[in-house]
């Protein structure tokens, strides 16, 4: 079944500028969903399409398997608990990263076709790129759903190990390139396979927003690599904004912990920080109940929520939002204030708390929220330690630098944490031995349902 | 004939990528998780090479290449289903706030 090469042409065309109309939509939350829905149509278009561009297509089969993956798409979709978003988006890059390979090897060992060299050359990038997604994303996975320990692991002779695999690698892809050898093919995507991994492990808990956001990235290159084999301009297009939608947040997210990219990708972090936590412990802190915080929120004219992971770890999303409504209600004028990294992905802790039904007026991003500490009554840090901790400002610790909510200014803090344990950073954290500061220990939804309570 | 083409696909490929970069710096950060999830859906567009490698070569219906295609379509339909409605899921909960602030401030 062919039609004119113009119509399907005009046909991925239509899908790749719907594509790009649904990233657009993302400017706001109501033309978001628009956008999402236009993504869908673009998707729907492009496959239609690809029917009526096939030549020998075995539709069945095709059939048969878009509708597996749809069902275990949808159930994945309804199911994944929004805590765990980091881990199913680690596990779709995944499959996009092997999904690439697999494309790869099938045109390799396609005996219908034959490829040009510059064909080849576009093969062996595609194949390499999602051969690294692939099992990058599934450590990236293992570590953020703690199936693997999030410790960086670093050794003597990693970077030297990495090049070696890297020329291989290359070695091999040239050999392919000169030859159209299939087992060199199959080998340099064996030695890509390795290096995703070995270039993975080194990178720590705390850099996994990064991480994450990098190999968003390197899926689109891998998509946009299989385009220039196929010259296929929607899956060209497709690719590249995925790629640059990718290193954006990369770029984002590193700046936001004022690490380099050179640095994440070399890996490390929080290894050698864990020593200094033994030390600090020994410093007195104030603790309070959470009836003194109540006394105080109640009483406060303005209060900002901090909140952090730690939030969403035991789920105190909800009881927060009931005290947030309480407080609102008293008169108070209460802001949730959002770090970059407060989650384990961009925008993480934006989408946790949506969950829990805190409006989005509410919720407001550092940049915008830093120059209010100061006339603030009261600061609410709530499973969050190093995205406030005053060290970034002084040179010399480890995170000096790095941007911080700046609540140390407000007039009173309060701290909720299961226990005087360091961060991901591994530091310590002076905010908590201010004088004006009080720690309320216990598990955050536990405290905040008592706070609740005592409000009354 | 094929290097015309190459060159025309980087075109594409290098104006696609500023398109990319205009568009995402729009984008609001508290949608960046949503946007994370639906470029993985869009990602799934490699679906259109993977239907492309599942065809019959030389009458065999069964080979290497229809399989792995296969394989790869029914990976990346994961992403395309699970990336669109994972996103519209978390796009809802944007949404559902309106009614909820007034429920609560009168």
């Amino acid at each position: 079944m062919t039609v004119n090469p113009n119509f399907t042409s005009a046909a991925y065309l239509i899908s790749a500028v719907l594509f790009i109309f649904s990233l657009k939509g993302l400017a706001s939350p109501t033309s978001a969903r628009l956008g999402n829905t236009l993504g869908m149509v673009g998707m729907a278009i492009a496959v239609i399409t690809t029917f009526f561009v096939g030549h020998n297509l075995i539709t069945t089969l095709i059939a048969g398997a878009v509708v597996l993956g749809a069902i275990v798409g949808t159930v994945a979709a309804k199911r994944v608990q929004m805590t765990k978003m980091p881990e199913l988006v680690a596990l779709m890059h995944s499959f996009v990263g092997l999904s690439a390979v697999l494309i790869a090897i099938a045109a390799v060992f396609n005996t219908a076709e034959s490829h040009t060299s510059v064909q080849r050359i576009e093969l062996f990038i595609g194949a390499f790129i999602g051969a690294i997604t692939f099992t990058a994303s599934v450590v990236a996975f293992g570590k953020l759903s703690g199936k693997f320990g999030s410790k960086p692991l670093v050794f003597k002779g990693q970077h030297l190990l990495n090049l070696v695999l890297a020329l291989l690698m290359l070695g091999f892809g040239i050999l392919f390139y000169l030859q159209d050898n299939q087992s060199a093919f199959l080998i340099m995507c064996a030695f890509a396979l390795v290096l995703g991994i070995t270039l993975i492990v080194p990178i720590g808990g705390a850099d996994m927003p990064v991480v994450v956001s990098m190999l968003n990235s390197y899926s689109g290159w891998a998509a946009a690599g299989i385009g220039f084999t196929l010259n296929n301009s929607v899956l060209i297009i497709a690719g590249a904004c995925v790629g640059s939608s990718g290193a954006i947040l990369s770029y984002i997210m590193c700046k936001a912990m004022n690490r380099s990219i050179i640095a994440v990708m070399l890996g490390g972090f929080g290894a050698e920080a864990a020593i200094d936590t033994a030390g600090g412990a020994q410093k007195a802190v104030k603790s309070g109940s959470a009836d003194d915080v109540a006394f105080l929120m109640g009483n406060a004219d303005t209060v900002i929520i901090v909140p952090g992971y730690g939030l969403a770890v035991s789920r105190a999303q909800h009881a927060l939002q009931e005290l947030t409504t309480k407080l609102i209600a008293k008169g108070v004028n209460v802001k949730y204030a959002i770090h970059p990294v407060a989650g384990r992905m961009p925008g993480h802790m934006n989408v946790l708390l949506a969950e829990a039904d805190v409006p989005y007026e509410q919720v407001v991003e550092m940049e915008d929220v830093n120059n209010e500490f100061g006339q603030t009554d009261v600061v609410f840090v709530i499973g969050a330690n190093d995205v406030v901790n005053p060290a970034a400002k002084k040179p010399g610790s480890a995170i000096y630098g790095m941007p911080i909510l700046e609540a140390y200014k407000a007039k009173t803090i309060i701290v909720n944490k299961r226990s005087m344990a360091a961060g991901y950073a591994g530091l310590d954290n002076e905010l908590f031995y201010l004088d004006k500061t009080m720690m309320v220990f216990g598990d955050a939804k536990h405290v905040v349902e008592s706070i609740v309570k005592a409000i009354d | 004939m094929t290097d015309l083409l190459t060159m025309q696909n980087i075109t594409i490929f290098v104006l696609a990528i500023f398109v990319g970069y205009h568009v995402v710096w729009t984008v609001t950060p508290a949608l960046h998780t949503p946007l994370m999830s639906v470029t993985n859906a869009i990602s799934g567009i490699v679906i259109v090479g993977a239907m492309l490698q599942t065809v019959t070569i030389d009458a065999t219906t069964l080979n290497l290449t229809s399989i792995l295609g296969a394989i790869a379509v029914f990976l990346t339909s994961i992403n395309i289903f699970g990336g669109f409605l994972v996103t519209r899921r978390m796009l809802e909960m944007f949404k559902k706030k309106e009614p909820k602030v007034k429920e609560a401030s009168h």
